[in-house]
């Protein structure tokens, strides 16, 4: 039997992609440009019995879907630049009270307001040091349509088996742009439950460590009672300030990630074989970087790419490698040089970092790439 | 048989964050007599609350609990009784949490009318951070960040609850005691937002600033100022100067539940698959 | 590997965003080929400027934006001064006669015929003006078969409006090709 096929809007695909992993609780507030996601949610949830609310604001929205989640909901949020910024304040929270959830931000023009319709990637860094305090930070950037579909269902994948926030950023290009999509059968893309406690109620404790660093999470209504705090906790969940609690508290929160590096970044690799330069991209920015070094391919020049999917957590360990291959490194992106400070961070001096920043709204060309590549000596 | 309170505190939780003489205790001993008289199950039932002297009250009731970010109580809560309408949801917190950072939020609950109630203990002052003025502070009265008197007028949060659309608002006071939990069984037992204010006291951050001498003389401006609905009925203008209307303040049992219409959504939804 | 670039332009509310998905569906859902769609528009959502392009291929399309474009609509005359300049030579323009009165110079094929006014006159409904475009894009470039067009606008369009685009369609296309010869 052959697939369903559609041709569909990165943004719906984002939608699809948050059915297909078992979403059923939407909370958000309308922006542009994402604003079609939380469309197609009111249109989805309830018909199969989940539930969408359109909040008073950003802030609210994060609120939401984190109480959802506490209710036993698997939840997703959608926004932009602006929406961002305010939900940093609950993405924190998320971080502390380790509340699965997905945000799906669209990189659009900033700071503030900026430029509501333009492309850009200016949300990055804002998705690591967003919110104040040291936090775990995952963030996947996907460069297509079905990318877009997939990392949307990877996205509640890491934050159940990660029990933190996870955002997922395309730039407005993808997040607008059509193209066909295949949808993977039921059961095709693994899709990962929520960790459950398994001892009965009277001794289950939130944040249990005797369960590993990433302790079940019951819900409320479901027979189990507890506390839920944005303060420093102890395992049960209640509020400390002892030194030696908040300080392996801390470190446990943030090791979720740091230790699992290898498990959750993705990347591809593109030519680098044989490349003299690569071109390190991601997002709609990569789609560019491709181009150009097939066309720099064609005039001998030994160019290729890696493309970041997971730009949280860095991949700190293939940058290092490449920058003691490559004669240089080209970094194409829509913000005035953000993953450019964490290559040159990696590259430790050993080649160049050549970077094309654009903040105008219009997207990187092939032939901008290109010539940066052939500067490369 | 005394009324046996510890049967809804969490072990070990006590002794409570609350200065002497402060009557949120008051109020979370009224709370739990109205959760025992509707006999809510603990498992069933969310505390949530904001940031804020009285929003630490959740930590010490044993049943499920949420202390959320500073004003965003009613929201988080809004998404628990989404997801699971069968749970009780009940808020918790202060004048400041709930109407300055959270007035969005608590306007819009309110505006749903969405089945949880709200529990705001109005003592005048953000009492956690050491008795700067909130938006109920009286005009003229000392905080401290208003050293030389209050110059902003304050809300009055009853009626902005019933003129963002809550369906029962009711008002009670620290000093009448015996009152709180009958005006909270009641918001409980009412489908849609219910407010319930409770006027409160902070001797220690607002008492001493505007020149109350002791507790027992911040109690009885409290038992001075009330009056209660019925007796206000029979009273002149002039005789209600100053004086604070208790009990039920406002009942609307027509307006739709929120969650309920949300029910209707997904049964139109499902026949439109 | 081939490549075909379209740019649908005109002002917001023409329908030229669905114009181009609709291209692009019909190449990627029933021709068989790879196609992109991409878009940028003003705030308004209606006049103001808007453009929708549709990039086709035999094979995986890199960048989803337009480079030279092998083929351009401009129902406006705002559209056609601002989008010519990346217009390819030997590429084709296709314009509203009524719309366009200014002409650019340029080493390209230019079609005219007045499109709005055949939907309002020839179709009977002014608001499938889009679809006639369609119709005389697909005919004019030849990157999707008229049929597989036609399935591509059919399944876009509500039921009851079925017919009126089957004949916007048609009426396009027979437009563009007369106007071409």
């Amino acid at each position: 039997m052959s697939k369903k096929v559609a041709f569909l809007q990165g943004n719906e695909a984002a939608a699809q992609g948050a059915l297909y992993a078992g979403c059923n609780f939407f909370g958000g507030y309308p922006i542009t440009p994402s604003t079609e996601v939380a469309e197609v949610m009111s249109i989805e949830l309830p018909k199969i019995g989940g539930k969408f609310i359109q909040m008073e604001d950003e802030i609210g929205a994060m609120a939401a879907i984190l109480g959802a989640a506490l209710a036993g909901s698997k939840v997703l949020t959608s926004t932009s630049g602006p929406g961002l910024s305010l939900k940093q304040e609950l993405i924190g929270y998320g971080c502390i009270a380790e509340i699965p959830c997905v945000i799906y931000n669209v990189m659009r023009g900033g700071p503030s307001t900026g430029m509501p319709t333009g492309p850009s990637q200016s949300d990055v860094m804002c998705a690591k040091w967003g919110t104040h305090g040291d936090h775990p930070a995952i963030c996947l950037t996907p460069a297509s349509v079905q990318e877009t579909y997939e990392e949307v269902i990877r996205a509640f994948n890491l934050s159940e088996k990660y029990r933190t926030p996870v955002m997922v950023m395309p730039d407005e290009i993808v997040a607008h742009m059509r193209e066909r999509i295949v949808f993977p059968e039921p059961g095709e893309i693994e899709v990962v439950p929520r960790k459950s406690p398994t001892v009965p109620p009277e001794q289950y404790k939130p944040y249990d460590t005797s369960f590993g660093d990433v302790p079940p999470l019951a819900s409320f209504g479901s027979g189990y009672k507890f506390h839920v705090t944005g303060l420093n906790k102890m395992q049960d969940g209640f509020p400390t300030t002892k030194a030696e609690i908040v300080q392996a508290e801390e470190e446990r929160q943030v090791r979720k990630v740091d230790a699992n590096v290898d498990d959750i970044v993705t990347f591809e690799e593109y030519l680098l074989d044989d490349a003299d330069v690569v071109v390190v991209a991601y997002g709609s920015t990569s789609r560019s970087a491709r181009y150009a070094v097939n066309v720099a391919r064609e005039q001998g020049i030994k160019a290729g790419m890696f493309r970041i999917k997971t730009f949280w957590p860095f991949p700190d360990k293939q940058i290092k490698a490449l920058a003691s291959k490559v004669k240089g490194i080209v970094i194409p992106e829509m913000n005035l040089g953000m993953c450019s400070l964490e290559l040159e961070r990696c590259a430790q001096g050993k080649v160049p970092v050549l970077g094309i920043f654009r903040v105008d709204g219009e997207p990187i060309n092939p032939d901008q790439i290109l010539e940066k590549i052939k500067e490369v000596k | 048989m005394a009324f046996d309170y510890d049967k809804w505190i969490r072990p070990g939780k006590l002794p409570h964050i609350w200065c002497p003489g402060c009557g949120h205790g008051i109020v979370m001993k009224g709370l739990i007599r109205a959760m025992e008289t509707l006999k809510l199950k603990k498992e069933e039932t969310a505390v949530v609350s904001g940031i804020g002297c009285a929003s630490r009250l959740p930590g010490y009731i044993d049943c499920c609990t949420l202390h959320t970010a500073h004003g965003r109580a009613a929201a988080f809560a809004t998404g628990v009784k989404m997801a699971k309408p069968e749970m009780n949801v009940i808020l918790v917190g202060g004048d400041g949490d709930g109407t300055a950072i959270g007035g969005n939020h608590f306007i819009h609950a309110c505006r749903r009318n969405i089945d949880m109630t709200y529990i705001i203990m109005n003592n005048y002052i953000y009492g956690m951070t050491g008795g700067q003025f909130s938006p109920c502070t009286p005009t003229g009265h000392k905080a401290s960040t208003t050293p030389y008197g209050n110059p902003d007028p304050g809300f009055d949060i009853a009626k902005l609850a019933i003129g963002a659309g809550a369906t029962f608002v009711a008002r009670g006071t620290a000093f009448h005691a015996n009152q709180i939990d009958k005006l909270i069984v009641e918001a409980i037992q009412h489908k849609g937002f219910s407010v319930v204010e409770i006027l409160d006291d902070c001797p220690t951050t607002y008492g001493r600033r505007n020149k109350y001498k002791s507790v027992i003389e911040m109690m009885n401006r409290l038992k001075e100022v009330a009056v209660p609905v019925k007796a206000a009925e029979k009273m002149t203008a002039e005789q209600l100067q100053g004086k604070v209307l208790t009990g039920v303040l406002y009942r609307d049992d027509t307006k739709p539940e929120y969650t309920a219409e949300y029910a209707k959504v997904i049964e139109r939804a499902s026949a439109a698959k | 590997m081939s490549r075909y670039e379209l740019r649908f332009s005109g002002s917001g509310g023409q329908g030229l965003i669905t114009a181009g998905i609709i291209m692009a569906k019909a190449a990627s859902i029933y021709e068989g080929k790879q196609a992109v769609q991409s878009q940028s528009y003003g705030p308004e959502a209606r006049g103001g400027s808007s453009k929708s392009e549709v990039i086709i291929s035999d094979g995986p399309i890199d960048y989803p934006k337009a480079t030279t474009v092998d083929a351009l609509l401009a129902m406006t005359q705002e559209a056609c001064d601002k989008y010519t300049h990346d217009l390819k030579d030997g590429g084709i323009l296709l314009v509203d006669s009524d719309l366009v009165k200014n002409l650019p110079q340029g080493n390209f094929k230019i079609v005219s015929f007045p499109i709005i006014n055949t939907a309002k006159t020839d179709v009977g409904r002014e608001i499938v003006a889009n679809i006639v475009a369609l119709g005389a894009m697909v005919a004019l470039t030849g990157q999707v078969s008229r049929e597989n067009a036609e399935k591509a606008v059919l399944s876009s369009v509500p039921e009851a409006f079925i017919e009126l685009n089957r004949k916007a369609f048609s009426i396009g296309f027979e437009r563009a090709l007369a106007a071409s010869a």
